[in-house]
């Protein structure tokens, strides 16, 4: 820590390498949206109820605005800004957007789960879904949309195997 | 640096509860934080002969995500599912739901029931402490300024009856109405509430009376055993009167499946 309170921090991007100079307490979600510019994640609630802040961190979901960024140190952060658009293809079909406040963290609460379909011998879609509140109430939507895309996913991939 | 710090400092684990509301919450805090994260040894679980031992900064979802805690010790994976969502779950700490000392605590009431013993760690040595022994007080534990949660470990009896149950607005995100935790093993019956007292409880006079095969012929036998087990209180979630009401009832229903002496009596007449 130097003597204006700040540390360095480096972490890992959307695939690239970020070094920075940060206030340790400062939020996760803030140092992506005012240092960064990635505008893409909201913020909701601010207190871990709503999801729209969601980000990967080490390829889990996490409430960005509950993280302080010294804790995202090392880490592997992934946001909207690094979803392959032909990703969401299904989510759009199904009408999975509506105001679009919820969506960015929809959307990368859904892409972990469509990297992950063997959390479906567990749990229901709703439940691994249950974090991101839709005010729009659009949620029937929102897990109809996931539902097609890991289908087709499945199917691309057992298409690849054939 | 804890204990250079003068027992001033706040430790930072998963930050589920610290940062909400952040940076206007950090006026309430001492100043200084230290963060435990880097400390890769405080974050695995492991499974030894006798107990699975959490770390410090453990999270629910290691747990939720460990297929032999699934099988072994349900009642943890079942609580685990009912704190906030997998965004908590994620982050959020089996440790720091206890320091916490809500209440309300989910996770806590799962460990007590499976008579969880929690290991404290200072420059003075190591203390364990058992976690029905834990709390003295709302927000009042046996957890010093300069101690750290290095440790929980929960004894590997097996239980012939485990669960827990959640009684909120919603499963997912909202905080428990109330929350019990029911277990039977060798050791007896063990019955945890949270959110009905100043601090997660075992309701031992119910216990007892499991073990003694006291009648319990009516939801109202419970009611009125649960009056020296907890005192609930009006407040945003809820009324005191509800809680009791229901608490009585879901033990009641649970129960009365399992234990031939709860519910109606045969060849009563």
């Amino acid at each position: 820590m130097d003597e204006c309170g700040l540390v360095t921090i480096e972490l890992t991007l959307n695939g690239g390498c970020v070094r920075l100079e940060v206030d340790p307490g400062e939020r996760l979600l803030d140092t992506l949206r005012d240092r960064l510019g990635l505008k893409g994640t909201k913020e909701g609630c601010g207190e871990g109820e709503c999801g729209a802040c969601t980000v990967l961190m080490d390829g889990v979901p996490v409430n960005s605005c509950l993280v302080p960024i010294v804790q995202a140190r090392g880490k592997r952060i992934e946001t909207i800004e690094s979803v392959d658009r032909a990703q969401l293809s299904a989510l759009l079909d199904s009408g999975a957007t509506q105001c679009g406040a919820c969506t960015p963290g929809v959307v990368m609460s859904a892409a972990w789960v469509m990297q992950h379909p063997e959390l479906l011998h567990t749990h229901g879609l709703r439940e691994l879904m249950a974090g991101n509140l839709c005010r729009c109430t659009g949620y029937d939507g929102i897990i109809g949309g996931l539902a097609a895309a890991i289908e087709a996913g499945l199917a691309r991939k057992s298409e690849g195997e054939g | 640096m804890l204990s250079e710090a003068g027992g001033q400092a706040t430790l930072l684990g998963g930050t589920t509860d610290l940062f909400v509301h952040w940076p206007e919450r950090m006026l309430d805090a001492d100043g200084v934080f230290i963060d435990l994260s880097g400390v890769g040894a405080l974050r695995a679980h492991r499974w030894e002969d006798e107990a699975l031992v959490l770390g410090g900064l453990t999270t629910f979802w290691d747990i939720i995500q460990d297929e032999r805690a699934d099988r072994e010790m349900p009642v943890l994976v079942q609580a685990a599912r009912t704190v906030g969502a997998v965004q908590i779950q994620t982050r959020g700490t089996w440790a720091g739901n206890i320091a916490n000392a809500s209440p309300a605590a989910d996770g806590v009431a799962a460990l007590m029931v499976r008579d969880a013993v929690v290991e404290l760690t200072s420059c003075d040595g190591i203390e364990t402490i058992r976690l029905d022994e834990f709390y003295l007080g709302y927000k009042q534990m046996r957890l010093r300024r300069d101690q750290i949660i290095t440790s929980i470990r929960v004894p590997r009896q097996s239980c012939s009856v485990e669960r827990f149950i959640k009684v909120g607005t919603r499963q997912a995100q909202a905080i428990s109405k109330i929350g019990v935790a029911i277990a039977q093993s060798q050791a007896g019956w063990r019955i945890v509430a949270n959110s009905v007292a100043p601090a997660v409880c075992r309701c031992r006079t119910v216990e007892r009376a499991l073990d003694d095969r006291v009648p319990l012929p009516h939801v109202d036998a419970l009611v009125e055993l649960l009056g020296s087990d907890v005192s609930p209180i009006d407040d945003i979630r809820s009324t005191a009167a509800y809680r009791r009401g229901v608490l009585a009832r879901v033990l009641y229903h649970e129960l009365a499946p399992l234990c031939e002496w709860v519910g109606p009596q045969r060849g009563a007449s």
